[in-house]
């Protein structure tokens, strides 16, 4: 890549989760069985008229505000037309000159640095339905059964500009993307769900050079890693053709997870002629701006903001910080966890080491968590109380996953409360310091790690119920004793 | 049998006196259209049993002494593409010709709440794309006062079928004249209101934006009546207006005097039939009689309308009937996969007046074609909207013929489309400008009536109804009463 420079613009597919559809009174309900959320609206049967739902008005705006955008006084609906069995309307209502929201843009943390990421625009439209094929291919397929319950769902598009330098990059632009829809409660963002959904422009060009390549689109980019992959894939493709003196087709590709690989969806001559015209069925959008405001007052705090407060303010790392607010969720229970009263270090810790390697275990996601945030700031209060020690609270904590019970209960059924009393503790260290004269004599003879050797037999000794920092205390302090 | 040309009145009258039933009323009018339809085919569909029931509906009403509305029992035909839960609704096409709505418009839910009594589904050109009702997969409806002429279009069966006296009122659509031209030709009075007056939920959709629904019946004041039942806002069609409904009737007897009449020169020129002139010209007159103040007036951008509707109209309809391609309702043509299904769906269940619409409106929404056509066309039709609004600073109503002529001879036009498309010449703009127009009859050339429409401010429908009231009142149009010959059957 070094002689070429990527240029990638995405165009993500977010549906809003508004209860129900977009033009019609129908559930959005994901799951259920097929063509059961319907009615003639959305079936688009004849004579039927599309009555927009105020709710995906509100939510597109709450995301043109969050991305920084120009909310538009006047915006319309279009007809988008094209033919697919799955269009019941063969034309799909979007916006096509006046979309609801523009010239926005989003901070993107890449590399050590925060970049700028333009959005082009922010539009509204409704979903298609869902095809099942007989075989492999609408052509090839005896038949297909079509599943309308998603027709109609809304969705907001948010096209980005070509700002976007690598495969990394465009990771980064799409989950900071994600965790601000989900922060302001637009969108659920489930992209295993087809809540949110990415397509790609790439085009290469020689460093320094102004002027665009031409460019490839990638369809059917069902993950992240897939975003990443894809794209890594597509601009060798590219370089390949550019290297051996070739020219870049205008075309749209296919993201094939399996083989790893684009392959060919069209080419430019078969690109659609969507030939849009205003929807005479819906009348035009005259944005108040008192209600903008008011919708701008309601945004929550949005992920940078509330990370520069917890580094600022609470001292965490950026680290910490980041991983904290890259969900609103897991921000959210953070928060709970110091509003029961824990320290900000111990539950940024506790949250994202014990708490996340367990979610990540079994699968779950920090609002299904089985340890209520309350539960954990007891936890992390009787290890500062020093009633247990830190490696038994690990232990207690994976009880309090298992069994729902609260930590002290837990504690005093197993009798796992921390030795601090000083007789028996000193008993512990001597018996140690005679059990082990070799390490002793390293110790003396500046190998500091004996130190750590002794403490380790301690703890074992007590079953770690030993207060560690009590006994590194009192063993030293034997040791220099002689 | 013969039947009286019964008021709604009248038959309210009928029934609350209980000097007939509404079951026997309706069987009277069944039996007609058995005898009667076959020569005019103004029914695609008739429901005798949904008919009946509601007739018997407004008998046990009438039993329990409850107050009637005055549409209630009164025999009524509903144009093919207002859907009709559960009774078939063709838009005059095969692609639909099997298609049983599973929902009803929001006026025949009107309708169905006052107790109307719907005989049937009315003939029409395929989607309302048409002049004559010879665009029809059903046959062309035919003249009651001369079977071998046309009935006008598209709303040629409501209008055929109040003519005949093969149902007391009906529904029809306008788009670009289509309830003011067949009431023309049939001699029958035709509203089209206000754009965004009558709910368009459940009307299948020609051109969204100039269709509208309304009543057709013998009288200006049955007209009105039907517009107090399907006016009003309708929170499932955002393009109708949440201005208030008033009384249509309260007002008809008003009178014109003080009224101002514009007769705008461009209708009445070139292309216009003289003696068509002359008969819109002499009501005029006869309204000045009476105390309104008429006077010449100019639409100078009339002579661009009929283009500039026809990129609008195919435009739309290019993307209203995109739906129809056999994939989930209407009928289909089996091809090799998907693609051949839908073309040989579209292109063999598509009559070729739909088919040329489609392909018109395809073409000027096409990527470098849009500016140069839609956008002008659009330009062009708030040009017109402006010529009414100048107009309506100076007048109260503008009076115009409907059709340059009366009704021609089945398939004497069918050859040459923009022949046919002339018909619309005078009722076009009404629809490029959103306003509401009353045809009714004045007068005889040839044998055949000849209409005249007043055409109202935005939601002046009261207005309008009234000048056309007490026109009715002074014309002396002959009426259709005994004067058709499928009425004197
Ligand atoms: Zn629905």
């Amino acid at each position: 890549m070094n002689k070429w420079e990527m240029v990638i613009g995405l165009e993500v597919h977010s549906e809003l989760k508004t209860r129900s559809k977009i033009f019609c009174g129908c559930s959005t309900r994901f799951g259920s069985s097929p063509n059961s959320n319907i009615c003639p609206v959305c079936l688009g049967l004849p004579g039927v008229l599309p009555v927009l739902n105020q709710k995906v008005l509100e939510f597109a705006i709450k995301a043109g505000l969050a991305l920084n955008c120009r909310i538009a006084a006047h915006s319309k609906f279009d007809r988008k037309n094209y033919y697919y069995p799955d269009l019941p309307k063969n034309y799909q209502i979007s916006q096509y000159d006046l979309p609801i929201a523009e010239n926005g843009w989003l901070d993107v943390e890449v590399g050590d640095g925060i970049k700028r990421i333009g959005i082009t625009r922010i539009h509204m439209e409704e979903d298609a339905g869902k095809l099942v094929h007989a075989g492999s291919t609408i052509t090839s397929s005896s038949h297909s059964l079509v599943d309308y319950n998603r027709t109609g769902v809304p969705l907001i598009e948010i096209v980005s500009e070509p700002d976007l330098r690598s495969p990394e990059e465009a990771r980064a632009y799409l989950e900071k993307l994600k965790a601000i829809l989900e922060y302001i409660e637009v969108s659920d963002c489930k992209m295993e769900e087809g809540s949110l959904r990415c397509d790609a422009n790439i085009s290469l060009r020689r460093h320094g050079q102004t002027k665009f390549g031409i460019k490839t689109e990638i369809k059917n980019l069902t993950s992240f890693r897939a975003v990443q992959r894809g794209l890594e894939y597509e601009a060798g493709r590219q370089q390949t053709i550019l290297d051996e003196g070739g020219v870049i087709e205008q075309e749209t590709r296919s993201w094939d997870e399996e083989k790893g690989v684009t392959v060919l969806l069209r080419g430019k001559e078969h690109a659609h002629d969507y030939r849009y015209l205003p929807d005479p069925d819906l009348v035009p959008l005259e944005i108040d701006r008192q209600w903008v405001e008011e919708l701008k007052k309601q945004l929550p705090e949005l992920p940078s903001a509330r990370k520069q407060r917890y580094i600022e303010q609470m001292g965490l790392s950026d680290y910490d910080a980041g991983v904290l607010t890259a969900s609103r969720a897991t921000a959210d229970y953070f928060e709970q966890v110091l509003a029961a009263g824990a320290s900000p270090k111990g539950a940024a810790n506790w949250v994202t080491v014990e708490l996340a390697g367990k979610l990540n275990q079994s699968g779950l996601t920090i609002s299904q968590s089985p340890v209520p945030a309350a539960q954990l700031a007891q936890l992390l209060k009787l290890i500062d109380d020093r009633v247990i020690s830190g490696k038994i609270a690990k232990d207690v904590f994976a009880r309090m996953w298992q069994t729902g019970k609260e930590p002290e209960q837990i504690i005093r059924e197993e009798g796992l409360t921390q030795i601090s009393d000083d007789d028996s503790l000193r008993q512990m260290v001597e018996q140690v310091i005679s059990q082990h004269p070799q390490t002793v004599a390293d110790f003396h003879a500046g190998k500091e790690k004996a130190v750590g050797f002794l403490v380790g037999q301690i703890m074992k000794l007590s079953r770690g119920k030993a207060n560690p920092e009590i006994v590194n205390r009192m063993l030293r302090e034997k040791l220099l004793e002689g | 049998m013969t039947m009286p040309y019964y008021s709604i009145g009248e038959i309210h009258t009928l029934l609350v006196s209980r000097e007939t039933s509404a079951e026997a009323l309706c069987r009277d009018y069944l039996e007609r259209i058995e005898k009667i339809n076959p020569e005019i085919n103004a029914y695609i569909t008739t429901d005798p049993d949904g008919a009946l029931n509601a007739a018997r509906a407004v008998d046990r009403l009438l039993a329990a002494g409850e107050d009637l509305h005055p549409l209630a029992g009164v025999p009524a035909i509903i144009k093919d593409n207002i859907c009709t839960r559960m009774l078939r609704t063709t838009c005059g096409s095969r692609i639909l010709g099997q298609f049983v709505p599973p929902y009803s418009a929001t006026v025949v839910e009107r309708v169905n709440a006052v107790h109307g009594v719907i005989l049937g589904k009315g003939n029409m050109d395929e989607f309302g794309m048409g002049s004559s009702n010879e665009n029809s997969a059903f046959g062309p409806a035919r003249n009651p006062w001369d079977p071998t002429r046309v009935t006008g279009g598209s709303s040629g069966g409501p209008a055929a079928a109040v003519a005949a006296n093969i149902a007391v009122w009906g529904l029809g659509s306008d788009t670009g004249g289509s309830i003011r031209t067949p009431a023309s030709f049939c001699g029958v009075v035709g509203m089209k209101p206000t754009y965004g007056r009558v709910s368009r939920y459940g009307l299948v959709a020609y051109a969204s934006s100039l269709d509208q629904i309304g009543p057709f019946a013998a009288s200006v004041e049955d007209v009105a009546i039907a517009m107090n039942c399907i006016s009003g806002y309708d929170p499932a069609d955002s393009t109708s207006a949440r201005t208030s409904v008033p009384d249509f009737c309260a007002g008809l007897k008003k009178g014109v005097r003080g009224l101002k009449i514009g007769l705008p020169r461009e209708y009445f020129g070139e292309g216009i039939r003289p003696e068509v002139s002359a008969a819109v010209m002499a009501a005029a007159a006869k309204l000045s009689d009476q105390g309104a103040e008429c006077t010449e007036i100019s639409l100078p951008h009339t002579e661009y309308a009929l283009a500039a509707y026809y990129i609008i109209a195919p435009a739309e309809a290019s993307s209203n009937l995109a739906r129809y391609d056999g994939v989930s309702y209407g009928s289909r043509i089996d091809g090799d996969d998907i693609i051949a299904m839908s073309c040989k769906t579209r292109s063999r269940l598509f009559g070729m007046e739909v088919q040329r619409r489609i392909m018109l409106g395809t073409y000027v929404l096409s990527s470098g074609y849009y500016d140069a056509y839609y956008l002008r066309a659009l330009k062009i039709r708030r040009l017109i909207k402006g010529d009414f609004d100048r107009a309506f600073a100076s007048v109260d109503a503008i009076i115009a013929p409907v059709v340059p002529d009366v009704a021609f001879r089945i398939g004497e036009k069918t050859d040459d489309p923009l022949t046919m498309y002339m018909t619309d010449v005078c009722t076009i703009p009404v629809n490029m400008a959103g306003l509401p127009s009353l045809a009714i009859p004045c007068g005889l050339v040839d044998g055949l009536p000849v209409g005249l429409q007043i055409i109202g401010r935005p939601m002046a429908e009261a207005e309008i109804l009234q000048i056309g009231h007490c026109a009715e009142q002074i014309i002396g149009f002959a009426g259709i009463a005994n004067k058709t010959k499928a009425g004197a059957l």
